[in-house]
């Protein structure tokens, strides 16, 4: 059984954080050079903590299975980065931020890591600022904002529409910087395939080179994981298509545990599906429900009409219904939902039926086509390159898709999983956004995890490794692990069997969003972990992974991340079967009031579930943290 | 006027450059494309086409793409001889099989320069670019060292102008669009971006040197105003932006000449 110590410190809330940072422990400077650290991953979590703990003296080891950090997929981030600046004068402060943000999470996160991300949050735009990063600006010179959902005041800023792309530009100049002079050693086609752990400590990594196939082994003093998301079991989601959970998976497998793998966030305004060649699906910003209205029609037999046609008293602006105070603006959990009810009654828009409009007729009135064009341009050309269709004419048509997972490998305080020298970063945690996360809100966790945190709790583990204490490459676990990687490899290419890898990531997908997606239930989920062990014995007998391991081999590569997608899927719905409430993005059809919100049950699971590997083939064990809730008390989420 | 587009579907025959490494010889090899829906994407189709291809026992198409919504810059194809094909101001992968005919013999090449030396078939290496980055491209401000961000106000256009800029993905079409494979475009680009920002002024002079510098010693060509690159230029990055790198440069190299240490400092003020 895994120890689950949060390591929360003691003390008032808003001084846990300042008083942690006098009292962790130090490394000498002199010292900061013999320790290595390996950072995996560099979107916005993985480039800040490389270039940040560089700066500071220790050496870095970076890998990326990307051909240049540039591409990772913080780099799609299109609405923005919250901070609590209060620039406009609106109400908003630390306390705030931290509220909506534990809000929002539906009273599944820890408060205190969200109150030491609230308070952060404020140097980041200083430190993204200083970089280069060219924010929204008031005629003033001054800093814009924008708003977002489950937020009453404007804290968000952005760069047009690419504020991922500015930010991880920001933090990718200065990963270049410490490359370029020498404090970085980059690594980029590298996937890690394997972590190597010693003596119970995070040592070390197995890299695969995408490009040569070659296996290598790389030690280390500690390990940052920084490698983003598992949305891709869902198979089409607004990831990009090389998302991939490898590497938390693999660290699972070697004993870090897994939390809340089931807590993931459907996105309300997303290009709705169009056929089943499709591969991916794009989102349209939150930003856009500052000004755009959702509505389905009032009546079934209107859902084929021309929107145009269909009277204005003959719409339901759904949102602004249910939710009057925070209307087209409610979270996005509950905003998909309402948008998937409407569609479930027969209302849907499209097609498909699996659909409903964002409208922009008034904001056009109100602010003309160019006052649109220079808020939402960019989203507006996007959706007309996919649909062929211009918003600026008619409403766009959206519908909910897989967005984030707020699920991830089980940290402390400190970041560090329950693998001592284990550290994990960004969107690969579990952290800081409960069972819901809020718009804007995971660019600025990324930069926060790197920039202002791990650069501290770093040194608190290392200060008690020995200085050359790392263990060399050449030992038995790193063998071990580099000879597990090449076989699997092997396996998967000797299988020689019918199906491409894509067959299976598509029915992987097509279960979990039946089974695992907006609404779960008992039964679902039990079919769904019968229909998952036979997808794996399928796949391990039938899959077709043609060419050879020492290429590059763009269909083993695939093989590797599926095969792992397939059974983080069912602990994702072992987790959802056995969470027996619904909160936040965790919707359990059994569990709700009668107006279809979310029934949480805080006596029973006001905890964190981290899972544990107990070896192939058997049930993992299910460990508990407790949230202890001591400044905020849990309520029902209201946003009406 | 629900879902407007058509979906009468298409065939196509592609014609795609293979092969299987750096040093093997590379041809072209036609393959059929049959009964596409016209709203499936460029990469779509490839999708399909490689998942046939895995079925008859050959090896996929190797091409590169991620985000496919056109801002990581990942995919690189040249479509009959046009990096990111027949659509102005879109990337490979925001290409749509609207844009073709039924019966087209449509060309598939990689991004050819010799700065980006080929992998695999439609595969380039673009590490180039990261080394150009890496010898300036920054504004130095280590983590921590900020201050506070409305603490210097930039004028609205120019920060307007640096986004312009800044909007690059780095996927190296001007690159391949320009009978030079110059990389002047991007370089102006991120030369532009933190040229045009008051944070940027310190190291401007070091920066525009360096970023040249290494430029030249990747193998990159010059330019010769030709202006195939913002033609190419999936974000329509203007070439203004060239002819203020070239003034950049210019100013910085007569200071450094002057005052060698401008080279290592911004000299902005000068
Ligand atoms: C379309 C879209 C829009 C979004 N918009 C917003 C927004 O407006 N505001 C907001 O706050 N959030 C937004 N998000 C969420 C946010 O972008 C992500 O949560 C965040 O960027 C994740 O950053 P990260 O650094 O954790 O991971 P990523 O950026 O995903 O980076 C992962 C890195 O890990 C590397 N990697 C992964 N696996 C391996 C491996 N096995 N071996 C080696 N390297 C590996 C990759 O190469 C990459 O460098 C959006 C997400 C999407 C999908
Ligand atoms: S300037 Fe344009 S074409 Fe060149 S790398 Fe940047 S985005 Fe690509
Ligand atoms: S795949 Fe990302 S820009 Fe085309």
């Amino acid at each position: 059984m895994a120890t689950l110590d949060s390591k929360i410190p003691s003390g008032p809330l808003a001084d846990k954080w300042r008083k942690h940072k006098t009292d962790i422990k130090l490394v000498n400077p002199a010292n900061k050079r013999k320790y290595e650290v390996i950072v995996v991953g560099a979107g916005l979590a993985g480039s800040s903590a490389a270039s940040s703990l560089a700066d500071m003296g220790y050496k870095v080891k970076c890998f990326v299975f990307h051909d240049s950090p540039r591409r990772a997929h913080s780099i799609a981030a299109q609405g923005g980065i919250n901070a609590a600046k209060n620039y406009q004068n609106d109400g908003d402060s630390v306390y705030r931020l931290f509220y909506d943000t534990i809000k929002g999470g539906d009273y599944r996160a820890r408060e205190a890591n969200v109150h030491r991300l609230a308070e952060v949050s404020v140097n980041i735009i200083d430190q993204c600022v200083a970089q280069g990063v060219p924010f929204a600006r008031e005629y003033g010179g001054l800093l814009a904002n924008r708003s977002f959902g489950g937020a009453q005041v404007s804290r968000t800023f952005y760069a047009r529409g690419q504020t991922g792309q500015q930010l991880l530009l920001g933090a990718y100049s200065a990963l270049s910087r410490t490359v370029g002079a020498g404090l970085v050693e980059l690594h980029t086609h590298s996937e890690m395939l394997d972590l190597v752990v010693v003596g119970g400590h995070a040592k070390g990594v197995i890299i695969r080179n995408l490009i040569t196939g070659e296996i290598t082994r790389h030690s280390a003093d500690a390990v940052v994981l920084a490698t983003g998301g598992y949305g891709n079991v869902f198979n089409l989601s607004t990831y990009a298509r090389g998302s991939n959970a490898t590497a938390i998976w693999r660290a699972y497998k070697r004993g870090a545990c897994m939390a809340n793998p089931c807590y993931t966030q459907i996105h309300p305004t997303c290009i709705p599906v169009s056929g089943d060649y499709q591969s991916k699906l794009t989102l349209m910003s939150e930003s856009l429900r500052n000004d755009g209205r959702i509505w389905a029609p009032k009546k079934k037999e209107d859902r084929l009409k021309a929107p145009a046609d269909i009277a204005e008293a003959d719409r339901d602006y759904f949102l602004e219904r249910i939710y009057p105070s925070f209307g087209n603006l409610c979270p996005r959990d509950v905003a998909s939902r309402a948008a998937k009810r409407m569609c479930d009654e027969g209302r849907g828009v499209g097609e498909t039926g699996l659909g409903v409009y964002l409208d922009f007729s008034d904001a056009i009135k109100r602010l003309g086509e160019n006052g649109v064009r220079e808020r939402y341009g960019n989203l507006f050309d996007i959706y007309h390159e996919i649909t062929n269709e211009s918003a600026y004419k008619q409403p766009m048509r959206i519908y909910p898709a897989v967005h984030y997972t707020m699920g991830g490998l089980w940290v402390d305080y400190n970041l560090m999983s329950n693998v001592p020298g284990l550290f994990v970063l960004g969107e690969a945690n579990f952290s800081d956004h409960g069972a819901n996360r809020l718009g804007a809100s995971a660019l600025m966790q990324g930069l926060a995890d790197g920039y202002f945190v791990i650069p501290y709790t770093v040194g608190d583990y290392l200060a008690g490794q020995k200085p050359g204490s790392r263990p060399s490459a050449d030992g038995a676990e790193f063998k071990a692990a580099a000879d597990s990687v090449s076989a699997m490899s092997k396996r998967f290419l000797d299988t020689k069997g019918k199906q491409p890898v894509s067959y299976f990531h598509k029915k992987l997908g097509k279960i979990m969003w039946d089974h695992c997606g907006m609404a779960r239930t008992k039964e679902g989920l039990e079919s769904a972990l019968q229909k998952l062990p036979a997808l794996r014995e399928e796949f391990n007998a039938t899959v077709n992974v043609p060419g050879s391991a020492n290429t590059l081999n763009q269909s083993l590569e695939q093989a590797g991340r599926v095969a792992d997608f397939i059974e983080l899927g069912e602990l994702m719905c072992r987790d959802a079967l056995t969470r027996e409430e619904s909160c936040g993005g965790h919707f359990r059809e059994e569990y709700q009031y009668a107006d279809g919100e979310c029934k949480r049950d805080d006596e029973k699971f006001g905890h964190v579930a981290a899972w544990e590997f107990q070896g192939a083939g058997k049930t993992p064990l299910r460990n508990v943290e407790a949230l202890n809730y001591e400044f905020v008390k849990m309520s029902v989420r209201n946003y009406k | 006027m629900v879902a407007a587009s058509s979906t009468k579907s298409i065939s196509v025959t592609l014609r795609v450059w293979r092969q299987s490494g750096p040093k093997e010889l590379g041809q072209f090899k036609d393959y059929s494309a049959k009964d596409l829906n016209p709203n499936m994407s460029f990469l779509e189709m490839l999708d399909v086409v490689n998942d046939e291809l895995t079925a008859r026992g050959e090896e996929p198409i190797a091409f590169a793409h991620d985000c496919r919504e056109g801002i990581c810059g990942t995919c690189s194809l040249t479509i009959n001889g046009k990096p990111h094909g027949p659509g102005k101001g879109i990337a490979t992968c925001q290409t749509y099989m609207r844009s073709f005919h039924d019966g087209d013999i449509i060309v598939v090449e990689p991004f050819r320069a010799a700065a980006f030396p080929l992998i695999k078939d439609l595969v380039v290496d673009r590490t180039s670019f990261d080394k150009i980055m890496q010898a300036g491209g920054f504004i130095t401000a280590r983590a921590g060292s900020a201050p506070e961000a409305n603490g210097l106000p930039v004028p609205k256009g120019d920060a307007d102008r640096a986004m312009d800029a800044a909007q690059c993905i780095g996927c190296g079409a001007c690159v391949a669009a320009c009978k030079n494979a110059s990389a002047m475009l991007f370089v102006s680009a991120k030369v532009g971006h933190l040229g045009l920002l008051p944070q940027g002024q310190a190291e401007r002079d070091r920066r525009v040197l360096a970023m040249v510098n290494t430029m030249d010693e990747e193998g990159f060509g010059n330019c010769t105003n030709q202006y195939e690159c913002s033609a190419a230029c999936p974000k329509t990055i203007s070439h203004d932006f060239i002819a203020r790198l070239n003034r950049d440069y210019l100013s910085a190299s007569l200071r450094s000449a002057f005052r060698p240490e401008a080279a290592s400092t911004g000299g902005g003020g000068a």
